[in-house]
C-alpha cells in the first residue's frame, strides 16, 4: 500500500497581530504550524500502513522552512518526505499549486502507484478548500472531501468505503481507489510519537525537488505565471463601529436590561413573534 | 480552456444548488449579486445553472430570482451529488458557452465542485468571498475575501481567463426579494455519462437529526467561554426561546463540547445575518466577528469593559452574564406575558 500526503506550513494564525498604528499585518515573529487538518492527514495514512504494509510519503511545496512541517511528519509516522521548493513555484494561486503537487504525484506514482493520497479538509491561512479538488481532477482520480472516516480499504479489490461529512449528515460512499480524499481531523486522533521514530525524525532530511529536477515542471504552469489570479490589494478591514455602554455596577441589572431592550428594539421582536404565535397581525 | 476572442454577451453566471427538489437559498443571494454586478458590466446578462434529477419543476423559481436563462441539465446519473459527474457536465457548459463571471454557494458541495471545475476549465477561483463588484477601470470582477484568518481582507482579480470564479458562504450577501418576471429561456442540456462511469458510490445517507439552521434565523443568542459550561447555554437556550429566536456560539466553546458543531458562528464555523445578534461571554475575536458583523443590530453582554467585542455591539452592557441573561428573560417573558393577554 502506498499512501501519499500532501500538507503545507501554516502561519499560525490565532497569533497575528495587527500593528495598532499602521493598521497592517505584523507578519514577523509569526509561529509557524504544520496545518493542523494536514496532521490527521498523516495519521490516517500511517494507520492505513500500520494495517496493510507499504509506505507513507508525504509531499509539500513551500519554503526552505517547511522542512520543519515535514520532519513533523516523519516523527508522526511517514516514511519518506519531499519539499518542492524553488522561487520559480513562489506566488501560485490554487490553480498552480495544484499543477505542482499533481506533477509531483504522477512522478512519484511512476515508482509506486498510490493507492489513496490525502489532503487536510483545507488551510487555515487561506482557506480555500480548492487544491485537494484540484488535484484530483489533474491526476483523473476520484475525490471524496470532507471525509471523517474511512470504513474499510481494500488494497488488493482495490475498493474503499469512506463516510463524508455534509450538511444533512454523513454520506457512505463507496469509492475505486485510487482515491483522493480531504479529511476533517475527525479522521483519526493524532497520537504521540513514539522515542524511536523522534530520533528518526531528528536525523531524517527531506529530499528537495526544484522546478527542474529530478522532474521538470512547466515553466507557464507554476508560480506566478502559472497563477490566473493576483492580488488587486490588501487591506485591513474596517471594524464596525462601536456604540453605546451601560454598566451594570453603575445602574443596576433591572434599569440596565431595560434600557437594552429599548435601544435594540428587543420588545419588537417579541410584539411580533408573539402576534404570530397568535395568528395576529401587528400594526 | 481560454480562446482569447471575447463572447458577444457577458454572461454572468450562477450555480443553483439543489438538494432533494429543494434550492438552496444561497442561490439565490448570489443571483442578487449577480443582477447587481450585471447593472455594472454593460451588456451582460444573468443566467443560471441548474444541475440535477427531476430538477425542471426548479426553474420557474430560478427564472423569478433573476436569471434570464436557465440552462437545466437534467439527467439520472446526477440524481445523488457526486463530484465527477457533475463538475464535467457543468465543465462542459462553461466552455461551450464562455461565461465571464462563474458565481457558486461555499457550500460543502460548492466548495467540492468549484475546485474541480476551476480545475477542468483551467481558471482562477476566489473561494470565500465576503464582496463582489465590477472594477470599474477593468470591467473585471474584483472578489475581496478575508484571509490570515479574517486578520487581512484581499481583493482578487482574474484578468485573463475566463470564467472568471467565485464562491460566497451562505448570508454573507443579502436575500434579494423576487420579481415579478413571467419564465425566461429554458436551455435543455443533454449530458451523457452512465453510472458505471462514475468511481463513487453513495451508499447510504446518515441523517443528522433536523437541526435548526441557525444561518437563517433572525435572532440568535450566543455564548462564549463567559458562559462556563454547559448548564450556561440552558439559560440562553430560555433566552433565545423568549425571543422566538436560536443559539450560537464560539469555538472554544464547541471545541470544549458544551454544545453541538452545528451552532458555532465565525471563521470555521457559520455566518450569520439575524436581525439581532446578543453575544453574552464572547471576547469578540476577529475569527468571531467575521461570522456575526453582517447583524442588524449587535448587543454585546461581557463583564470586561475592554473585551474587543463592545468595539463592534451597538450597545454594550458591561456586567456578569449570570445576572444579566435571566434579569432580560424576566423582561422579556413579563412583556409577552402581558401582550398574550391583551391579545
Ligand atoms: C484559524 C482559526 C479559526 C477560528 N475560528 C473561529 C470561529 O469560527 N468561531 C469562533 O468563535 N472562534 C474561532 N476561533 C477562535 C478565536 O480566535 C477565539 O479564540 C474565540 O472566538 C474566543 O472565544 P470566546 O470569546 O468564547 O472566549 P474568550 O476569548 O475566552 O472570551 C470569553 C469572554 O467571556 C467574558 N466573560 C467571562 N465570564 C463572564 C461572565 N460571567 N459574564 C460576562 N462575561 C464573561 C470574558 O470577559 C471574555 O471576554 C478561531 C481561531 C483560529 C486560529
Amino acid at each position: 500500500m502506498h499512501a501519499i500526503v500532501a500538507i503545507k506550513q501554516v502561519p499560525d494564525t490565532s497569533n497575528v497581530r495587527i500593528d495598532p498604528e499602521t493598521g497592517t499585518l505584523i507578519r514577523e515573529g509569526v509561529p509557524a504550524i504544520i496545518n493542523p487538518y494536514d496532521i490527521h492527514a498523516v495519521e490516517a495514512a500511517v494507520q492505513l500502513k500500520e494495517q496493510f504494509g507499504g509506505r507513507v510519503t508525504v509531499i509539500t511545496m513551500g519554503p526552505p522552512k517547511a522542512a520543519e512541517a515535514l520532519i513533523e511528519c516523519i516523527e508522526q509516522g511517514a516514511d519518506r518526505a519531499i519539499l518542492l521548493t524553488d522561487r520559480k513555484f513562489g506566488g501560485a494561486d490554487t490553480l498552480a499549486t495544484s499543477y505542482v503537487l499533481a506533477h509531483a504525484i504522477e512522478a512519484l506514482n511512476a515508482e509506486w502507484p498510490a493507492d489513496i493520497i490525502l489532503f487536510g479538509k483545507q488551510a487555515i491561512d487561506g482557506d480555500t478548500a480548492q487544491v485537494g479538488p484540484g488535484v484530483a481532477v489533474r491526476l483523473q482520480i476520484p475525490l471524496i472531501t470532507y471525509a471523517i472516516a474511512i470504513e474499510s480499504f481494500d488494497p488488493v479489490a482495490r475498493t474503499a468505503v469512506v463516510h463524508r461529512r455534509i450538511e444533512q449528515g454523513v454520506e457512505v460512499l463507496q469509492t475505486r481507489l485510487p482515491v483522493l480524499l480531504t479529511v476533517e481531523k475527525e479522521i483519526a486522533p493524532v497520537r504521540r510519537a513514539p522515542l524511536p521514530r523522534m530520533i528518526t525524525a531528528a536525523r531524517y532530511q527531506p529530499e528537495v525537488w526544484t522546478a527542474e529536477t529530478p522532474v521538470a515542471f512547466d515553466p507557464r504552469q507554476i508560480g506566478l505565471k502559472g497563477s490566473p489570479t493576483v492580488v488587486g490589494k490588501a487591506y485591513t478591514p474596517a471594524p464596525r463601529a462601536g456604540g453605546a455602554i451601560v454598566t451594570v455596577a453603575d445602574c443596576g441589572v433591572e434599569a440596565a436590561v431595560a434600557r437594552a431592550l429599548e435601544v435594540m428594539g428587543i420588545l419588537d421582536t417579541v410584539r411580533s413573534s408573539v402576534a404570530a404565535s397568535a395568528g395576529v397581525e401587528v400594526a | 480552456m481560454n480562446n482569447g476572442d471575447q463572447p458577444a454577451i457577458p454572461r454572468i453566471w450562477v450555480l443553483i444548488e439543489q438538494q432533494e427538489q429543494q434550492v438552496h437559498p444561497v442561490s439565490w443571494e448570489l443571483l442578487g449579486a449577480a443582477r447587481r454586478l450585471a447593472a455594472d458590466l454593460p451588456g451582460s446578462i444573468v443566467e443560471a445553472v441548474l444541475p440535477g434529477y427531476q430538477v425542471e419543476s426548479l426553474a420557474a423559481q430560478v427564472f423569478r430570482y433573476g436569471a434570464e436563462r436557465v440552462y437545466l441539465i437534467d439527467e439520472s446519473v446526477l440524481a445523488p451529488y457526486r463530484n465527477l459527474p457533475y463538475a464535467v457536465a457543468v465543465s462542459q457548459l462553461v466552455i461551450t458557452y464562455q461565461p465571464e463571471i462563474f458565481l457558486i454557494g461555499a457550500t460543502t458541495r460548492g466548495r467540492d465542485l468549484a475546485g474541480a471545475i476551476a480545475t477542468r476549465v483551467g481558471t482562477g477561483l476566489t473561494a470565500d468571498c465576503t464582496e463582489l463588484a465590477i472594477d470599474p477601470a477593468g470591467k473585471i470582477l474584483a472578489a475581496t475575501r478575508p484571509t490570515f484568518g479574517g486578520n487581512l481582507m484581499a481583493t482578487i482579480l482574474c484578468r485573463r481567463h475566463r470564467p472568471q470564479m467565485a464562491t460566497v458562504r451562505p448570508r454573507v450577501l443579502p436575500m434579494p426579494a423576487p420579481l415579478d418576471t413571467g419564465p425566461g429561456d429554458l436551455v435543455r442540456v443533454p449530458f451523457a455519462m452512465c453510472e458505471d462511469d462514475v468511481p463513487v458510490k453513495r451508499l447510504r445517507l446518515i441523517r443528522a437529526e433536523e437541526r435548526p439552521n441557525i444561518e437563517y434565523a433572525d435572532v440568535i443568542v450566543a455564548g462564549g467561554r463567559g458562559v462556563g459550561g454547559p448548564e450556561g447555554f440552558v439559560l440562553l437556550e430560555e433566552l433565545a426561546l423568549a425571543l422566538g429566536g436560536m443559539v450560537g456560539a464560539s469555538r472554544p466553546v464547541v471545541d470544549a463540547g458544551w454544545i453541538d458543531p452545528g451552532h458555532q458562528i465565525g471563521q470555521t464555523g457559520k455566518t450569520v445575518r439575524p436581525k439581532l445578534y446578543i453575544a453574552a461571554g464572547i471576547s469578540g475575536a476577529v475569527q468571531h466577528r467575521v461570522g456575526m458583523s453582517g447583524a442588524g443590530v449587535i448587543l454585546a453582554i461581557n463583564s470586561d469593559p475592554h473585551a474587543p467585542i463592545f468595539q463592534i455591539a451597538d450597545l454594550g452592557i458591561v456586567g456578569d452574564l449570570f445576572d444579566v441573561i435571566p434579569e432580560m428573560i424576566r423582561q422579556v417573558k413579563g412583556y409577552s406575558d402581558a401582550r398574550q393577554a391583551q391579545l
